[in-house]
């Protein structure tokens, strides 16, 4: 597993308290993984605080699965 | 004068997260010996106001549900915080909501819906608050609101939530004038922009807040803690002869021109 899918995955777990297992690349935030839409803000600004990165409102609103967040934070890294 | 709020009650509304303005107007009151009560709207929050709460050292705060959209629950919030501690000296009510596609694009395209919406939740319910929360403010009291720059001047994307600010500036002039003769003061804290969930639904945030790191007096935003401690010194008798006041904690973004 790469770091930061497991810093993405420890944050997700902590936020939305889903089961580790449930947080593949694949998992969609609001239909696998139960978040609303101010669950996916809060993820977004965890995230950013973690990675030191602002993600724009652009991108964010194309960040519909786990994988894409962790692509994105990769391509900016 | 006195400096300590030991054995002083004051009710905070609008906490949602750590990152909330509420939560640093929280641990300031904490940290000078304040009893707090927490309010929570809906029970999706409930579980990080509490958890918040119990994290403070000392006295654990009530939580409480009151949705100040609603005058009933508004009613029997003041009612059980009346049952459990009979008096309160003071309110920080830090509560807003626009529907997040009127916080983009022209203003004009505002709904009534919209705009009715955004005034009720972010002006009207200060002044419900006001007048239930009075009968308990037996020994005087302090109210503070949080309000925002685009309530005075036109700020890109904040719309009809702009308007609501204009709104709640008033309202606080009001609520000062007639509250001033049971020895309550309300005022407005304009805090500078600051990354919670609430300013998240802004469009283009994250320019917003940059801008002000390059262009205010202090060369940098504002911090929850910083608009917390002018909360504290609005709700104390430090402030004991400030009443219809709006104080700018900005960085003094307020005083830039071009």
């Amino acid at each position: 597993m790469s770091e930061v899918l497991e810093r993405v995955t420890k944050i997700i777990v902590d936020r939305l308290g889903v089961d580790e297992s449930k947080v593949t690349l694949e998992a969609t935030f609001k239909d696998d993984l139960g978040a609303d839409s101010l669950d996916v803000v809060e993820l977004v600004m965890e995230l950013e605080d973690e990675f030191g990165l602002q993600f724009s409102d652009e991108d964010s609103e194309k960040i519909l699965t786990v994988g894409n967040a962790v692509d994105y934070i990769n391509s900016k890294l | 004068m006195t400096f300590s709020l030991k054995g002083k009650t004051f009710v905070i509304m609008g906490i949602a997260n750590k990152r909330s303005i509420g939560w640093g107007i929280a641990r300031s009151l904490h940290n000078a010996g304040a009893q707090l009560i927490f309010t929570y709207n809906r029970d999706r929050m409930e579980k990080n106001v509490r958890d918040l709460a119990e994290g403070l050292e000392g006295e654990t705060p009530l939580v409480l549900q009151c949705d100040v959209s609603n005058d009933e629950s508004i009613q029997s919030f003041f009612h059980a915080v009346k049952e459990k501690v009979g008096v309160i000296h003071g309110i920080a009510h830090c509560v807003a909501f626009a529907n997040r596609e009127d916080l983009e694009g022209e203003f004009v395209d505002t709904s009534r819906e919209g705009f009715l919406l955004a005034h009720n939740v972010s002006s009207y319910s200060l002044t419900a608050v006001a007048r239930e929360a009075r009968p308990l403010m037996t020994e005087g009291g302090s109210i503070i609101t949080i309000t925002y720059l685009g309530g005075e001047r036109v700020v890109r994307n904040y719309n009809v939530m702009g308007v609501a600010k204009a709104s709640l500036e008033a309202n606080v002039k009001y609520l000062a004038n007639d509250l001033g003769k049971d020895g309550i003061r309300v005022n407005a804290i304009s805090a500078g922009p600051i990354r919670t969930l609430s300013a998240k639904g802004i469009r283009d945030f994250n320019s917003v807040l940059n801008e002000i790191e390059e262009r205010a007096p202090l060369r940098r935003s504002v911090t929850a803690e910083e608009v917390g401690d002018t909360a504290l010194f609005l709700l104390s008798d430090l402030s004991r002869g400030v009443t219809g006041e709006n104080i700018h904690v900005d960085s003094g973004f307020h005083i830039i021109s071009i």
